[in-house]
């Protein structure tokens, strides 16, 4: 097993802001905007976004954590069903545009999910996705509007993103074998 | 821990981990029933039963509703529609809705342990919505769930069950509910209705009411059969209600803060005076809303130990 | 065809006999114990039997069958229920009156010997009811009955609750010299009790039958027998307290004997945990106090004998909620197994388990049976009582399946079951 660092702690943080300054320029700001993360990883990183966008903006937008497992479309052929969280969205969706973080695209699966799970809330202007590394092997017609880092992977190989408020540090690693 | 138990019967067989996992599982189901379209699509594609042997519309909407925000297919099947007034077997009967496609067995039936004869002889998922006066676990579920988010913890907690424990589901559900999760439990009511053998469980039992609710933090009231009274049980229910009925006056000795639950349907007057049933310490509509978010984990619990089984 | 049984440990209990020697079989009856065997091991009309290392005892008794027939043949006849027997080692049974119609009268009993005679492999003796229909109201014709054949009388499975026709059955029949054989059951005690009441039942909300509930009919009747002087046979003694009563009785020289289940004194009412409707009988599986006490009654002998209350039920009668099952198991097939479980535990020695399943019984009924003297009809079990055995439900003779030791590993195997002088069983 091989494990080669692709991020580490300055180039996570580095990426965020970036993704924070394309979101705020191409949304003309941080008016309408709602920020969901993805369990577990993608909140943390829905989180640093909307604090970077009140640092810039003067306003916090409003920030939920989307628990996807009730939509996951494997559930009848997975052996060990994953314990449901809750989601926790303490606003309306309805004509807010939507960006929704998670920290790796890959199938797609998630992504369809939890876009599903959020039009049970009610009717976004747009949802844009944010992801932190795009490992590509996509299954569905889904594509990320801000990427952090593209990786060319094989389904064998891991990615394993780590961040301060869960794994005490900021690094993305690619592990193989 | 995952969940490995295909069936759900009681909560004498559940281990005090996988009733927290139910009740941490249905905290995440209560949000969906908050939501503009309270519905997921984790068992899309699962026809579940509901058969039913007794008239009970609480029960078994909770059950149904529970059913179609997970996208469940649904199937009803009360006594009057059935083909048991026929004569029909009850392992025919659910033989028939296996072939029909489903998968899971909601049953309510008055007689103790038939739960168990469908779980040993077919294939599909049984989940007991009360049996005889044996158990009734989601029920027992739903007051854990109600409590634990009152109070923060059931541990350490006195916990009263009031009437008629003999022939209560309900009452053997809640105490082996709570008994296994730390709370002290005790049972009261007339002592014709109450077990000979009660105590072996664990459970301290009383004759007194007031003695019973003594710095009591939860006070369960049973429903009381109406047919037992003018029987050898006891003479009446207004001599039932004097000794054993709720008042604030009795509920004085419990704790400030006391919590008083009843399964439903209320008799007012009886178990419970109205100022009690109504009152602040009463969460009786609360338990309605959280039954459902608490069948909708045992179904996906269910579901996910059949799928890795 | 004369059968020479060779080598085998004889015990015949009744004479206290228990020697390793040779039974001579000829025209149906015991001709003798040869000790020279030479010449009829040769002799081409002498069918040999080799026994070494095996028990030969006189055919088993037991006071205690349902045959069902007439009336609920699918449950068993009596062709399928004498087969049972023979499969068990029994040779001679007794079978209850509640059947349909009730054997309340000479003609079910004559129908029932003649069924008996032509289609049963085993000796049946009737009992007649003690009511009428075992309406507990008004005597059945138990004159005719006893002429047609009935050893005694019964209300097993629906007692006299009234007390005053109880006393006067138990007067009539001195007229016959029959026992009065009952079931002793407070029916208002029990109510709809479907095991017994305690903690198991307390955990499955099951409705309990108290052990009052036998102990306080046991103490009428115990009482009513002392009154009337009658010859009172308690069935199926299940709890502490009538084991207590029927000692004492006994000490007072009340006429009195009783009898044990197998299942009684193998399991406690903890086999219904599952809901076993296998485990579901009257009187129901007891506490461990009371299988004790009935296990210590058969020690001491406060309980007389071992008898099976064979209660065959079909599978889709018992495949149903506990409430509504059928009360009863079969026994015939387990009994002897079950019996020498106790010979294992120290309980009874091997002559008077024997005795509890041979003589005694037949004494009960005052029929010449379970004794193998020269010149008694032979009618002999022969049994390896150290073989394993897994007992399969599927391999019962009997029509019915409903046993709670399916699958149990027991030691005991009957190898030859001969009436009458032919081998109407061997393995």
């Amino acid at each position: 097993m091989t494990t080669k660092t692709v991020m580490d702690s300055d180039s996570v943080n580095r990426t965020i802001s970036r993704i924070v300054n394309q979101i705020l320029e191409r949304n003309n700001g941080a008016r309408d905007l709602a920020i969901i993360g993805i369990r577990t990883r993608g909140v943390y990183i829905a989180g640093r976004i909307a604090g970077e966008i009140e640092r810039i903006e003067g306003i916090k937008p409003p920030l939920g954590t989307l628990d996807i497992t009730l939509y996951r479309d494997d559930l009848r052929n997975k052996t060990e069903w994953p314990k449901v969280k809750k989601t926790e969205i303490p606003f309306t969706v309805e004509d807010k545009k939507v960006i929704l973080v998670d920290d790796v695209i890959y199938t797609g699966r998630t992504i369809r999910a939890a876009i599903d799970e959020i039009m049970d809330y009610g009717r976004p202007s747009s949802i844009q996705l944010v992801a932190l590394i795009d490992r590509g092997l996509r299954e569905l017609p889904i594509q990320p509007d801000y990427v952090g880092s593209r990786l060319d992977t094989l389904g064998s190989e891991e990615v394993k993103v780590r961040l301060k408020e869960a794994d005490g540090e900021d690094e993305v690693n690619l592990v193989t074998g | 821990m995952a969940f490995e138990r295909k069936h759900i019967l009681g909560l004498q067989e559940l281990t005090a981990e996988e009733i927290t996992l139910v009740l941490d599982t249905a905290e995440s189901m209560k949000e969906v029933s908050e939501r503009d379209v309270k519905k997921v699509p984790a068992l899309r594609g699962v026809t579940v039963c509901n058969l039913f042997f007794e008239p009970s519309t609480r029960t078994r909407s909770s059950f149904e509703i529970a059913e179609k925000r997970l996208s469940a297919d649904v199937l009803n099947f009360t006594t009057s529609q059935s083909s048991v007034v026929k004569g029909e077997s009850l392992l025919d009967t659910a033989r028939n809705l296996e072939a029909m496609g489903a998968s899971m067995i909601v049953i309510r039936h008055p007689m103790s342990g038939a739960p168990w004869l469908l779980a040993r002889t077919l294939d599909s998922s049984i989940i007991n919505a009360g049996d005889g006066s044996h158990e009734h676990p989601s029920q027992g579920l739903l007051d854990l769930f109600t409590i634990r988010q009152l109070k923060g913890k059931i541990e350490g907690l006195k916990v009263v069950i009031v009437g008629d424990i003999l022939h209560s589901r309900v009452a053997r559900s809640n105490i082996w509910g709570f008994m296994k999760l730390g709370a002290e439990v005790r049972v009261v009511g007339p002592p014709t209705l109450i077990p000979k053998y009660i105590e072996n469980i664990g459970v301290k039992s009383y004759f007194s009411l007031d003695a019973a609710v003594d710095g009591a933090d939860v006070v369960i009231m049973l429903r009381i059969q109406k047919e037992r009274q003018d029987s050898e049980f006891f003479p009446s229910l207004r001599e039932y209600s004097r000794f054993y009925g709720l008042t604030r006056e009795k509920l004085k000795y419990a704790a400030g803060d006391v919590t008083v639950m009843h399964p439903g349907p209320i008799n007012r007057g009886v178990e419970l005076s109205s100022d009690i049933a109504d009152g602040p310490g009463s969460v009786i509509l609360e338990q309605v809303s959280n039954g459902i978010a608490v069948r909708m984990a045992m179904f996906y619990l269910v579901a996910s130990a059949r799928s890795s089984s | 065809m004369s059968i020479l049984i060779k080598g085998g440990r004889i015990i015949d209990p009744s004479r206290n006999f228990d020697k390793v020697g040779n039974i001579l079989i000829e025209k149906g009856t015991v001709k003798s114990y040869p000790e020279d065997i030479k010449k009829l091991e040769k002799a081409s009309d002498v069918k040999v039997i080799e026994a070494g290392g095996k028990i030969v005892a006189p055919g088993l008794v037991d006071l205690h069958v349902h045959l069902r027939e007439p009336g609920y043949e699918h449950k068993e006849t009596i062709r399928t229920g004498c087969e049972s027997a023979a499969a068990g080692g029994f040779t001679s049974i007794v079978c209850m009156p509640n059947t349909n119609p009730i054997n309340d009268n000479a003609s079910v009993t004559e129908y029932i010997m003649l069924k008996a005679r032509t289609e049963g492999v085993v000796n049946v003796f009737p009992l007649g009811a003690i009511t009428k229909g075992e309406n507990g109201e008004t005597l059945a014709q138990i004159g005719e009955m006893y002429e047609a054949g009935c050893v005694g009388v019964s209300d097993d499975g629906m007692p006299v609750m009234n007390s005053k026709v109880m006393r006067h059955a138990m007067e009539y029949v001195k007229a016959f010299g029959i026992p009065v054989i009952s079931h002793s059951e407070d029916l208002n005690l029990s109510g709809n009790g479907v095991m017994n009441e305690g903690y198991t039942s307390t955990l499955l909300g099951l409705s309990g039958i108290p052990s009052a509930s036998e102990d306080v009919m046991v103490s009428r009747d115990i009482t009513l027998a002392e009154l009337t002087g009658t010859h009172l046979h308690i069935c199926h003694v299940s709890t502490v307290g009538s084991v207590r009563l029927i000692r004492a009785a006994k000490e007072r020289g009340v006429r009195v004997t009783a009898e044990a289940a197998p299942h009684h004194f193998t399991l406690t009412d903890k086999a219904v945990a599952e809901y076993d409707t296998n485990a579901k009988m009257k009187p129901p599986l007891r506490s461990e106090t009371d299988r004790e006490a009935v296990r210590e009654g058969l020690r001491d002998g406060t309980i007389d004998i071992i008898a099976t209350d064979h209660a065959p039920h079909s599978e889709d009668e018992k495949m149903v909620e506990f409430d509504q099952a059928p009360f009863g198991i079969v026994g015939l097939e387990t009994a002897l197994p079950l019996s020498l479980k106790l010979v294992e535990d120290g309980v009874l020695t091997i002559n008077e388990m024997i005795a509890k399943l041979t003589h005694l019984p037949s004494a009960i009924i005052n029929v010449r049976k379970g004794t193998l003297n020269p010149g008694d009809q032979a009618d002999i079990v022969i049994f390896d009582p150290g073989q394993k055995v897994k007992i399969d439900r599927e391999s019962f003779r009997s029509k019915s399946r409903n046993t709670p030791f399916n699958g149990w590993d027991l030691k005991g195997v009957v190898l030859y079951t001969i009436v009458n002088g032919n081998i109407v069983y061997s393995v």
